[in-house]
């Protein structure tokens, strides 16, 4: 907090936001005091962003380096918890980071995040509504089961204390990417079409279906299944009560008991692996995964189930002890990520930016409707690297931005109940 | 100037002392006080909480996590020991030749050759449903449809288990083996002694300081394991490590420190039964 503190002048009375535009002048006067200087110094800034593969790629740090003035650094952390513990046990060795919408609820409060003002924000006016208002682009609200967007968008204040439901002026950060996971479908070995979570859990499918190794992601996944087959009712099934959580286990118990599961898993390449071979039919899988399947000359499809997608998202945040023109670099940096270069590079492994009209123009018209609008590809479809993804004439399951995104049944999610679902987790891992 | 024989004795051991305080004793200090804490969204509190300790001793899932550990260490016990005592006894008294006898005991080490992670996926195309081991089953005709217990199972973690460690066994069985005096074996043929009679009466009484050295490996890897387990029964498994792993990832400190002091000690007590079975000191003077 005495972090975030610092960069704020404290002036009693004020609106919000004539203190941030006061604080900002003070600090751009006190930080440049002659243009030569603010050249010459900017040189010697570096931003170390640290992120995980999938949005520390080295061609977008490349690309950073070439158009802005300062020096940015990518550091990739090998998997999730390295990267929290390494946040939460040393935040000041990171400038910027990113996270998915599963561990927000562990920032909150903590003080060593610090909240990006909406005036400092180019493109929050461009942002789909889903981040800015939780509605969708029809005005219609979007799902509140789980851990859905508009639960850790904006601060109260500008302590970032608290999450507030209600659009306030203090950003908990900028949403990079988000996308709605679905099944993936092995149609040649099951002959017939999937359009409900309950097949997962169907006994036609048993000894061949995967569920993903996590309580943010599976148990999302099971209480879909669980609920459309009417075993288990919620109230919110991303957030549930500790009876519910009884319940979810129990039944999943007896479903691995009777070797319903072939196998969990925990990355991408097992959940690749697993479709590519055979061993299971039927599984939650993200976007890019089912292309790497496909890519292996295996036929997958992903379309959406009546009962909805799973959505996620990631937020791009700065750290708190960022101060002076080194934040004032971190927020430029960030605008950057999301002025369309680096969210072309990633809409062409499948996942949603959230500035698609920034993105639409580092797009030729063949890949922005092939990704975004649900048109049939006229030519082939690249991925970021140059390969092959889909062949012309080929539509992306689910169609467009809005009949996937727009259909969320559940979002990824930590329960307030985490510490009591973990440990019935466990016994249903030795089960 | 001289010093003292104790004072240099002293001096000798600092080193290891100071790196064993600073590394080992102080984080597990740590480690100890924070079971003790209260917990939640990655965050431990300066509270006194029981929970995890009574968790950690009185659930069901602890019994259930012991039995399952235990029961991959035995089985991998008694098969790595069968094939490390039959293959020892081969290299040493039948192999005639020295170099014969290297490069048989380096071909057991093949298995090490590629990194974990890529042997650990390269069991999907032998053992999974489309895998080698069905197809040749298939092709037979010794069964109609793929059997699925082969991979993502218990099975599957202890074959990968004996695949990786029968080499801990192998290797001190061998060297306890190497150093029984020839002239003790002749003894015992002069007396009349059978092959079977030998093995029982002299061989293996001797190898015993290798076999508990060869125990002392494997039950702290297969206890320690968490990968393997993971890999290979597809997630579906639960053992002490695994459980710890699992709190770790969901950043629940506190049980997971009372689940590692737990099978710390669990650990220590099983080394210092094995090791009255064999003077290590002893064995390396030799």
């Amino acid at each position: 907090m005495t972090q975030t503190d610092k960069t704020k002048p404290k002036a009693g009375g004020l609106s919000r936001r004539s203190v941030l535009k006061s604080g900002a002048a003070a600090a751009a006067a006190s930080a440049f005091p002659a243009p030569m200087l603010w050249a010459q110094n900017i040189k010697d800034i570096k931003i170390v962003h640290v992120g995980q593969s999938y949005s520390t790629i080295p061609n977008i740090a490349e690309k950073a380096n070439e158009d802005l003035d300062f020096t940015v650094e990518m550091q990739t952390a090998p998997d999730l918890t390295t990267q929290v513990n390494r946040m939460l046990s040393q935040p000041k060795s990171l400038d910027v980071t990113d996270v998915g919408n599963t561990t927000l609820k562990y920032y909150v409060g903590r003080g060593f995040l610090q909240p990006l003002n909406v005036s400092e924000y180019k493109y929050w006016d461009k942002t789909v509504p889903l981040f800015t208002s939780g509605t969708y682009p029809s005005g219609e609200k979007a799902s509140m089961q789980g851990y859905a967007p508009i639960k850790a968008q904006y601060y109260t204040g500008p302590d970032a204390m608290e999450y507030s439901l209600e659009p306030t002026e203090w950003l908990v950060g900028m949403p990079l990417y988000y996308n709605a996971d679905t099944l993936g479908i092995r149609p040649d070995l099951i002959g017939r079409p999937i359009d409900s979570w309950a097949e997962l859990l169907n006994p036609e499918f048993s000894g061949k279906v995967a569920l993903q190794d996590g309580t943010g992601v599976g148990v999302p996944d099971a209480a879909m299944a669980l609920e459309a087959m009417g075993d288990v009712s919620y109230v919110d099934k991303g957030n549930m009560t500790r009876e519910e959580i009884d319940k979810t286990i129990e039944k999943l118990i007896e479903y691995k008991r009777d070797g319903h599961f072939r196998s969990f898993w925990t990355n991408f390449d097992q959940s690749v692996q697993l479709m590519a071979s055979g061993e299971v039919v039927l599984q939650s899988m993200w976007s890019p995964a089912v292309t790497e399947v496909r890519t292996r000359g295996v036929e997958c499809v992903y379309n959406g189930m009546k009962e909805g997608y799973r959505g996620w998202y990631i937020m791009m945040m700065p750290m708190a002890h960022l101060e002076g023109l080194k934040r004032e670099c971190a927020i430029e940096y960030m605008n950057w990520y999301n002025s369309g270069w680096a969210g072309a590079f990633i809409s062409r492994q499948g996942f949603y930016n959230s500035v698609p009209e920034n993105v639409k123009s580092h797009m030729t018209e063949n890949e922005y409707g092939y990704w975004y609008e649900g048109k049939p590809a006229t030519e082939a479809v690249l991925n970021p690297f140059g390969k092959v993804m889909e062949e012309a004439g080929v539509v992306r399951d689910g169609g467009a931005l809005w009949d996937r995104m727009g259909n969320i049944g559940i979002w990824n999610t930590l329960m307030d109940e985490d510490r009591y679902l973990v440990r019935r987790w466990q016994d249903f891992l030795a089960a | 100037m001289t010093v003292s024989p104790k004072v240099a004795s002293w001096l000798q051991v600092a080193p290891m002392a100071f790196v064993f305080t600073a590394m080992v004793l102080i984080p597990l200090g740590i480690i100890f006080v924070v079971s003790f804490l209260d917990y939640n969204f990655a965050q431990v509190f300066p509270e006194i909480y029981m929970g995890s300790w009574q968790d950690a001793l009185y659930s069901r899932l602890t019994v259930d996590l012991y039995l399952t550990v235990f029961k991959f260490l035995l089985i991998t016990l008694t098969i790595t020991f069968a094939i490390g005592f039959s293959l020892a006894y081969f290299l040493v008294f039948h192999v005639r030749s020295n170099g014969m006898r290297l490069a048989l005991l380096a071909a057991a080490a093949i298995p090490f050759w590629t990194p974990g992670p890529i042997r650990m996926v390269s069991w999907v195309p032998l053992l999974g449903k489309e895998g080698l081991v069905n197809q040749a089953l298939l092709g037979l005709g010794l069964i109609d449809a793929p059997l699925d217990w082969l991979l993502y199972s218990q099975f599957a973690v202890v074959l990968a288990y004996i695949n990786l460690l029968t080499l801990a066994m192998l290797g001190p069985i061998t060297h306890s083996m190497a150093k029984i005096p020839r002239s003790l074996i002749q003894a015992a043929q002069d007396q009349g002694a059978s092959e079977w009679q030998i093995i029982r009466e002299v061989i293996l009484p001797l190898c015993k300081p290798g076999i508990a050295i060869g125990t002392i490996f494997i039950c702290t890897a297969v206890l320690g394991d968490f990968f393997i387990v993971k890999i290979m029964s597809g997630g579906q498994t639960n053992t002490p490590a695994n459980a710890i792993a699992t709190e770790l990832a969901a950043f629940q400190y506190p049980p997971a420190a009372a689940k590692s002091v737990m099978l710390l000690v669990v650990v220590v007590i099983l080394v210092s039964v094995l090791l009255r079975f064999v003077d290590i000191r002893k064995e390396l003077q030799r």
